[in-house]
């Protein structure tokens, strides 16, 4: 029986590591469509129902940056931690966190708000998402916990802390015990653009918490590729010993990992409470912390890479509703192309960094294996 | 800016084109409903996709009917609604409480649109709310479980404990009571709506506890097919659920949705649009308690019948005294009855329903 291998390539070529995930979304195009196909739909017809069709306006516009900006946000600060292989993967929780503190105020000073109230929710956001990320430093830092358990379980514990708070101190009084808080006042929301006079957002949701994210990609970018704390994380990632030979500190770094992805995501809460939605309740959030993780690894922990991403992802989602809407397919087709492309990115990476061998049966010999790859600074 | 007030206008001329030209031409009118789950929940969902498949078999081409399912109750569902309204639906139904701030906040901007949101207390000028008196059917699958247990005690697996719940849970109880005064009401939170593997898990809880009766307030089937699994009785909740375990299952609280989807549908044929909000029970046809098992004494299917002809006729109300709390004190005397308004706060367990309820 023939069999295959896997066999790690001497140098994985530099520009098929850029190129696979642009192969990938290929890929998952070609696929996707056939299965447009097989549903009896017209591939092109459905094509631009899922991929055009959501921003061909300035609302569908405004809804793509809505969603990719939290999303951007996030896996930007995500990215830094996974270069120094640091796997924080409760952005979810921090962002509650965020959420939470954004909210306090929000409601506490619902009566006596000012243009002061907005930032310092903003800051307070990026505050609570920092707090809740340093329990899992702390516990990696000091004892050595697995950052990847610790993250992921504070996760539920945020959760469980949101429905604590809209069941009980911050319940609208007057919502019948339903699970809200009261609605915001105007000065802890972020205004829509188009009440800046841009005609061209009128009537869209789009507000001025993209600022943020925008700030936040240049910052990100320089930080991971100009900074000297950025390639202290990378070489931590990739040759751990080094880092140590070179007397970089480990705790140091786990700490600065983690509180900047907290910060990311605790002020992805907070554009998200006093955003559209404008107040806090027990499921506001669409998950965010999660699929950030995907939009990441799939923009190769690289800022530009990680916008795109962001983009890639939200138009996923806007699809998956706007073919519901005009063609009525099920919810699960933006499911299927998300896993598409996940499952093609994830294949294509192998492929890159590997290379597949067939083993012959008896009396052939096997070829020969060459020595361990150079690892290359951003593979996965 | 004076391209885009150019544009403007020819977009209002444009409108009252669209609006003058519904006049003469039959256009469909176009409607759409916002899911929380799959149509295929077996419950909730099921339940209005029922309704929808309703309208569009009594009017036909009159009316193009869309759904959207699986839209999470966060900012993205005013999205969805927002987006639904300017691909020209004219009538949008929002089929989850968590939609209420959402479909508010869509209707500021889309003011012609008329929306329809299931569940909720909050109105406005084109915002009706609707909803059903489940505790009616509830109160007659309690007379059922008062009269078939043996135990004496029956279970509850609860979502959240908001007066809809909390009301379904007293009405169930006092039902069982009326028939049955040494029967207690065990309840068990799972706190989610769809948690098959929680309410599961809940289900088990109150069948160790002694529970043999189980009712539930949450979306899935799961409850039923515990009791199933473990031999004791339960009640379908939302949609007809006897065929999942069509032993286990003694009767099924179902919505039915259909009567005031083809109302309204047939008011925006009309080009009336219908601008009241509708808190339906059983007179209305707009639950029910069907499928009964064969299991049950004709006695006692005769009995739920009368109550049933009772509450249809108006002669019999659930909330209408005498309903005493946990404690025996008097919550409502004998002759006096709740108004709408105190039904829809209730925030207290009656007497037989034990332990605390969530604050």
């Amino acid at each position: 029986m023939i069999r295959f291998r896997l066999v790690p390539r001497v140098a994985p070529s530099q520009k098929m590591l850029v190129y696979a995930p642009l192969l990938a979304v290929v890929l998952t195009l070609v696929v996707g469509l056939t299965i447009f196909a097989a549903l009896g739909q017209n591939p092109l017809h459905a094509f631009r129902a899922f991929f055009l069709d959501p921003v061909s306006n300035a609302n569908g516009i405004s809804e793509l940056l809505m969603k990719a900006s939290p999303l951007c946000l996030i896996a930007l600060g995500l990215a830094i931690g996974y270069r120094a292989n640091i796997w924080n993967i409760g952005a979810e929780g921090q962002m509650y966190l965020g959420g939470i503190f954004a909210s306090g105020l929000a409601i506490h000073y619902n009566d006596a708000g000012g243009p002061w109230l907005l930032p310092t929710m903003m800051l307070a956001g990026a505050v609570g998402g920092a707090l809740w990320a340093s329990i899992t430093a702390l516990c990696r830092a000091q004892f050595h916990a697995n950052e990847i358990l610790v993250s992921l379980m504070l996760t539920y514990v945020a959760d469980l802390l949101v429905k604590f708070l809209v069941y009980g101190p911050w319940q609208d009084p007057m919502a019948n015990n339903f699970p809200i808080s009261i609605s915001f006042g105007d000065d802890a929301l972020f205004a829509p653009l188009a009440s800046y006079g841009w005609a061209l957002w009128e009537g869209t949701r789009i507000n001025t918490s993209v600022f943020i994210t925008l700030i936040a990609i240049p910052l990100a970018w320089f930080f991971m590729d100009r900074s000297f704390a950025g390639f202290q994380l990378s070489v931590a990632g990739v040759a751990p010993g080094a880092a140590r030979y070179a007397g970089y500190r480990e705790k140091r770094m786990v700490w600065l990992a983690l509180i900047i992805s907290g910060v990311a995501a605790g002020l992805a809460g907070v554009t998200e409470v006093a955003g559209p939605l404008g107040q806090l309740n027990d499921r506001w959030t669409p998950g965010y912390g999660f699929t950030a993780i995907i939009v990441a690894t799939l923009g190769r922990l690289h800022a530009v890479g990680i916008v795109i991403a962001s983009l890639l992802m939200a138009l996923l989602y806007l699809g998956g509703e706007a073919v519901q809407v005009t063609m009525q397919l099920p919810k699960a087709v933006s499911q299927v192309f998300q896993g598409l492309l996940l499952l093609f990115l994830l294949g294509c990476d192998v492929l890159v960094n590997y290379r597949v061998i067939m083993i012959r049966p008896l009396g052939v010999a096997p070829a020969p294996t060459p020595p361990a790859p150079a690892p290359a600074a951003v593979s996965t | 800016m004076k391209f885009w007030k150019t544009k403007l206008a020819l977009l209002g001329a444009l409108c009252l084109l669209a609006v003058s030209g519904t006049g003469f031409a039959a256009d469909p009118v176009k409607m759409a409903w916002v899911y929380f789950g799959p149509p295929g929940d077996g419950g909730w969902t099921f339940a209005h996709d029922l309704g929808m498949k309703m309208v569009q078999k009594e009017l036909g081409g009159k009316v193009i009917a869309s759904t959207v399912e699986n839209v999470p109750e966060s900012a993205d569902a005013e999205r969805v609604i927002r987006d639904l309204a300017s691909k020209g639906n004219q009538y949008i139904f929002t089929t989850s409480f968590g939609y209420m701030e959402q479909t508010l906040k869509a209707a500021k901007s889309f003011p012609k649109v008329e929306f329809y949101h299931n569940t909720g207390y909050k109105s406005a000028e084109n915002v009706h709310t609707y909803n059903s008196r489940m505790y009616e059917p509830a109160y007659l699958a309690g007379i059922i479980a008062g009269r078939m247990t043996k135990s004496n005690v029956l279970g509850y697996v609860a979502s959240f404990p908001i007066p809809e719940v909390v009301r379904n849970i007293n009405a169930y109880t006092m039902g069982a009571r009326s028939v049955n005064p040494k029967v207690t009401t065990k309840v068990v939170w799972v706190s989610s709506w769809f948690d098959p593997g929680k309410e599961r898990q809940a289900a088990e809880t109150l069948i160790g506890q002694g529970a043999d009766m189980l009712m539930q307030n949450t979306d899935s089937s799961a409850t039923l097919q515990a009791a199933a699994d473990k031999g004791v009785y339960a009640f379908g909740w939302n949609s007809d659920m006897s065929k999942v375990a069509p032993k286990a299952h003694l009767a099924s609280v179902t919505q039915i949705w259909g009567p005031y989807y083809v109302m309204v549908a047939k008011a925006a044929v009309e080009g009336k649009p219908f601008k009241d909000n509708v808190w339906g029970g059983m007179k209305e046809g707009m639950n029910g308690l069907v499928s009964l098992n064969s299991s049950i004494p004709a006695s006692v299917v005769k009995e739920v019948d009368a109550k049933k002809a009772d509450i249809v006729s108006g002669k019999f109300k659930v909330w209408s005294g005498p309903v005493k709390l946990q404690d025996g004190s008097v919550k409502l005397a004998a002759g006096e009855t709740f108004t709408d308004k105190d039904i829809d706060s209730i925030k207290f367990y009656v007497e037989g329903v034990d332990g605390q309820l969530p604050k």
